[in-house]
């Protein structure tokens, strides 16, 4: 607009026929000037990405890119491969998600333009991923070869393969529970292996990856990991025993310590029909909420000393256990046969405040990042529920084919998502 | 119309001892409604650890291909009593022997490996 002003006066002087002409030459120049800026409104560049999430349809591949203000669907895109048990993190700038497949697919979704702005197989069979923390690298976890791959976030182009070789070199593990740590860092578990690995980027001479510690004899098969809000502990829930393997970053000469290795002991554990998730840090204060393996119970941990504080009886084996970001509200779902079940636990009292049974399938929560809403992807409806967390009352239901993981760009700036 | 049911009950029976034992045995039991939840189950609960694709995650692949070698009563006993030592729970709880069969006869079959389509 000032440029188109400043034209005008800077012709003033001129002849009457010039001046004419010119006025014709600047009412041109404004309607183009407005049709363009009328066209770049409707261009999806112009969108803002803060308030855009998406959502896996696991059965077909594809994910909806949506809005948590409209609370509406903008695009479905597909060709994703196998998004059994897919997860997603996103660029700093919420302009792209990246969408770690089943399958070792990588890809890279614009989140403005609703398309793939690149896909590559990346491996044969993956299970998550993390983006750095100066936003340059992407990482995916593998079980197939075992190890972590990590490649450039802006054309996924290989920076470093790191194959996670234990025992006397000849094995490679299943890796899990991958996150990005700070000082531009990875951390991740080897689930065969029994250990942790901490890898360094480094960006200069050249982008690369060095494995700085490995961790070793963590405790038996840990199966997943996650960072603190702050990046300081990372802790591997275990599998193959009792209790959680905590690394503190500000301390690692200090190694891993074992947390709640006596929180089943002398119980029986029952069979566990899917494995808890660790994503995430259901935290509150001073206290964590954590899954327990085999048992109907979430376990609450004082996190100044790791010491057991209380158990919560909930409706069946816990998979996720996620914390609202207000702090005052714990969701639980359910492994199957009883993952129609939702569960809400008062983080001041311990008590189950709301149970829901909206459907079967319930696999995935993700809270607005102000905590008044929550969705829930219940598979076996084609739905994703949103709930409002104040008066625990579904707001709307969003159609999704076979819904699982939920991702809103927020995550974009927290440590470890 | 009763010498045709007669007829076609001589049919069933007859074929029923000319097919080939594993067809014969868990399908008869199980209704096509059963065997749908069951075909779902596997792909999206199953499929879990073992993928939905069933070609193997933190549990291994169930394609033909792999448990080809595996006889039929060690992947029934697997599924009903699980792997100690493994997260592979054993599904006696939640499944009946003859859909516990039912299911290993389908995947040694290839039968519920296809799954996007769906």
């Amino acid at each position: 607009m000032k440029q188109h002003g400043s034209l005008y006066t800077s012709v003033n002087n001129h002849t009457r026929v010039n001046k004419s002409l010119l006025f014709i030459l600047v009412v041109l120049c404004n309607v183009f000037f407005y049709a363009s800026a009328w066209a770049d409104c409707t261009m999806p560049d112009d969108l803002p990405t803060g308030d855009l999430g998406i959502i896996i349809e696991r059965m077909d591949g594809s994910v909806l890119i949506i809005n948590t203000t409209s609370q509406s669907v903008l695009y479905e895109v597909s060709g994703l491969g196998d998004l059994s048990h897919a997860s997603a993190v996103f660029s700093r700038d919420e302009r792209y998600a990246y969408v770690f497949g089943r399958d070792g697919g990588l890809t890279k979704i614009d989140l403005l333009k609703g398309r793939i702005a690149k896909r590559i197989m990346q491996s044969g069979n993956s299970i998550g991923g993390a983006i750095s923390q100066d936003g340059q690298y992407i990482a995916v976890s593998n079980y197939t070869p075992g190890g972590v791959n990590i490649f450039s976030a802006q054309d996924l182009s290989l920076v470093a393969k790191i194959p996670a070789t234990y025992g006397d070199g000849h094995l490679q593990s299943k890796t899990v529970g991958l996150v990005d740590a700070p000082g531009n860092q990875f951390i991740f578990s080897l689930y065969d292996g029994n250990e942790i690995w901490q890898v360094q980027m480094e960006n200069t001479p050249k982008p690369a990856a060095k494995v700085i510690h490995k961790y070793k004899n963590v405790g038996k098969a840990p199966y997943d990991g996650l960072i603190s809000a702050n990046g300081r502990f990372y802790i591997a829930g275990l599998f193959g025993e009792d209790g959680l393997a905590l690394l503190d970053l500000w301390h690692p000469e200090k190694g891993v310590q074992r947390i709640l290795d006596h929180y089943g002991r002398g119980e029986k554990k029952l069979p566990v029909y899917k494995m808890p998730h660790l994503e995430g840090w259901a935290i509150a204060g001073d206290k964590a909420f954590l899954p327990a393996v085999g048992h109907h119970e979430v376990l609450v941990v004082n996190t100044e000393n790791w010491q057991e504080i209380s158990r919560v009886k909930v409706y069946s084996q816990p998979v996720f256990a996620m914390a609202s970001p207000d702090e005052r509200q714990i969701w639980v779902n359910f492994a199957f046969p009883d993952n129609n079940t939702l569960q809400v636990i008062d983080t001041e009292t311990y008590k189950i405040i709301k149970q829901f049974q909206p459907g079967k399938g319930i696999l995935h929560m993700e809270f607005t990042p102000r905590s008044e809403h929550v969705w829930v992807s219940v598979r076996d409806i084609d739905t994703v529920i949103i709930y409002d967390t104040q008066t625990m009352q579904e707001i709307k239901h969003i159609p999704a084919k076979k819904p699982s993981g939920i991702f809103f760009t927020s995550r974009a700036h927290k440590i470890g998502l | 119309m009763a010498s045709v049911k007669r007829l076609l009950l001589a049919f069933a029976v007859t074929s029923g001892f000319l097919a080939p034992p594993a067809l014969s045995s868990a399908a008869d039991t199980l209704s096509t409604q059963r065997q749908q939840e069951l075909k779902y189950m596997v792909q999206q609960d199953c499929g879990s650890c073992h993928g939905m694709t069933l070609k193997g995650g933190l549990g291994p692949s169930l394609l033909p291909e792999r448990i080809a070698v595996l006889p039929e009563q060690y992947l029934i006993e697997a599924v009903t009593h699980g792997r100690p030592g493994t997260p592979m729970p054993p599904w006696a709880p939640i499944l009946t022997t003859a859909e516990i069969r039912w299911i290993v006869e389908q995947l040694k079959s290839d039968q519920l490996a296809q799954t996007r389509a769906d």
